[in-house]
């Protein structure tokens, strides 16, 4: 059993951004008594006891892509930043310029650089109003994240008060389905859902509705009270919404191209390298943690897509062989859309879409395409 | 599930049928398969290699991760099943019956160093958290 054994922690410590701690000081949603009713296979996820899967891994996949699939996100961290100062502290807290939101409702995805330019971590943040701004943060990485916000905070004597709310839960509807299980699960929710647009949220009562998510698909991410959330979930089952575990989370954003914090960037890498420059506004003059030490970086790899050709399964961590040096890849798996393997790697600048490179995996050299990614969006294969 | 009585078990948890002719039928089980998840490829070893006790010798892998197979005694792999190799979901289905390769174990008295189903029931029930 070692070698399985081992694999499978490797599994979690692969999904999660910090070491397992022990069994007995596992933190717990306050939906886990559903995942345990629902005979979830359950793991130690950074620190949380959460859901690997229900039943079949790559049928919980296949639900969100052609149905409506619920997710448990309730170990990240909504955090309330409110004060006066809230805009003029972020705008120099992160990457990205919350200048762009204007609106309130609107969301933004951005990195928390350190003085190094490495990314502390990756975060939505949503405008409320000029006095609260709502983030969302990796589980993994809230300690560290609010322990580096306050002390912004204070080293900018801003005023700030950052309130982390664990009071709420958070549940992701995600697939072509998701409007209408979420409109049959909560009544009156279909006045705020006909007209949310994607990356932005409203407030209903004490509930927080935001049209993103992490599958590539339609859907939205839903705050509610903890006390609520067992009720809402059964509520969105009755409404056709299949349970997903983090195992299917993992395979669908991989194919949706998006980033994991810990393995795609961490505090070591680039947000340049890590196919996030997206994200990273240096057009208009603004001071940001970070921003000195980017402008002086050498750019010498980028994050790209491969797809297997040979037979086998890509990994994250396998190295990558091309004509310009070797590099890394960063998240591979099994795509059950493609049914073929696809990774993300990080690679020598000057290797184009289209090319073919090579992957050590055990003993072998197998052959990869380097793709553009998203591999799958809106269920669709888009390579 | 429960533990076929008829088959050798490793603590490596591959079973082992004896058959008859004193050859040796080997697969993963279904303990093994379930903290795998879904399977999506595997590698045997090729006819005609031998192989020592415990050694690497085959690869599946779920989407989740990938794990080697041991030899679960010494001995030559006298066939691979190219059915389980295009379709690997097959150990999901019936782990029991999937088998991944054949072996002529070098000596038949080695088999009765593996395990019997009441010492891979208790194992397993050991494993559990």
């Amino acid at each position: 059993m070692e070698r399985i054994r081992a694999s499978l922690l490797f599994l979690v410590t692969f999904m999660s951004d910090q070491a397992a701690s022990t069994p007995a000081a596992l933190k717990q949603t306050p939906l886990n008594a559903t995942h345990r009713g629902l005979s979830a296979k359950m793991v130690d996820f950074g620190g949380w006891d959460m859901p690997v899967n229900y039943g079949s891994q790559i049928e919980e996949h296949h639900a969100v892509r052609s149905g409506c699939g619920l997710f448990d996100v309730s170990h990240m961290l909504p955090l309330d930043i409110r004060g006066a100062n809230v805009r003029a502290f972020l705008r120099r807290l992160v990457a990205n310029n919350v200048d762009k939101l204007q609106v309130s409702g609107k969301a933004l995805y951005s990195c928390m650089l350190n003085e190094a330019g490495g990314v502390i971590d990756d975060l939505i943040i949503y405008f409320m109003d000029e006095s609260w701004f709502r983030l969302v943060v990796n589980a993994g990485t809230a300690e560290k994240d609010l322990a580096w916000m306050e002390k912004m905070n204070a080293d900018w004597d801003m005023g700030l008060t950052l309130t982390p709310r664990r009071d709420l839960a958070m549940i992701a509807i995600q697939g072509p389905h998701a409007t209408q299980a979420l409109n049959q699960a909560l009544p009156g929710v279909d006045s705020i859902t006909a007209h949310l647009k994607p990356f932005n949220a409203a407030a209903m009562g004490e509930m927080f509705i935001a049209r993103t998510g992490y599958t590539g698909e339609d859907g939205f991410e839903v705050m509610v009270l903890a006390k609520s959330a067992p009720f809402f979930w059964k509520a969105l089952m009755e409404a056709g919404g299949k349970p997903i575990g983090l195992g299917a989370r993992d395979t669908l954003r991989l194919e949706a191209g998006m980033n994991l914090y810990g393995q795609d960037m961490d505090e070591t890498t680039s947000p340049l390298e890590s196919g996030l420059a997206w994200t990273v506004d240096m057009k208009t003059a603004r001071d940001f943690v970070g921003r000195a030490a980017l402008e002086k970086s050498e750019i010498t790899q980028q994050l790209v897509g491969l797809v297997l050709l040979d037979k086998g399964v890509l990994r994250s961590h396998q190295n990558v062989l091309t004509k310009n040096g070797v590099g890394e890849i960063t998240s591979g798996s099994f795509s059950p859309t493609m049914e073929k393997s696809i990774a993300l790697a990080r690679i020598p600048l000057g290797i184009a879409p289209g090319e073919e490179v090579e992957v050590e995996i055990r003993d072998k050299l197998l052959k990869v395409k380097v793709v553009k990614y998203p591999f799958v969006r809106n269920g669709k294969v888009m390579i | 599930m429960s533990i076929p009585a008829d088959l050798k078990y490793t603590p490596s948890h591959e079973w082992v049928r004896v058959e008859a002719d004193g050859t040796l039928t080997v697969g993963i089980t279904h303990h093994a398969q379930d903290l795998l998840g879904d399977m999506v490829f595997i590698e045997n070893p090729a006819a005609g290699r031998s192989l020592n006790k415990g050694e690497e010798c085959a690869v599946v892998e779920s989407v989740k991760a990938a794990s080697d197979v041991y030899a679960p005694v010494a001995g030559e792999v006298i066939a691979a099943n190219a059915e389980v190799e295009s379709s690997p979901e097959a150990i999901n289905k019936d782990a029991y019956s999937a088998w991944m390769f054949k072996l002529k174990p070098a000596d038949a008295a080695d088999v009765a160093s593996l395990m019997d189903a009441a010492a891979y029931q208790k194992l397993v029930e050991s494993e559990a958290h």
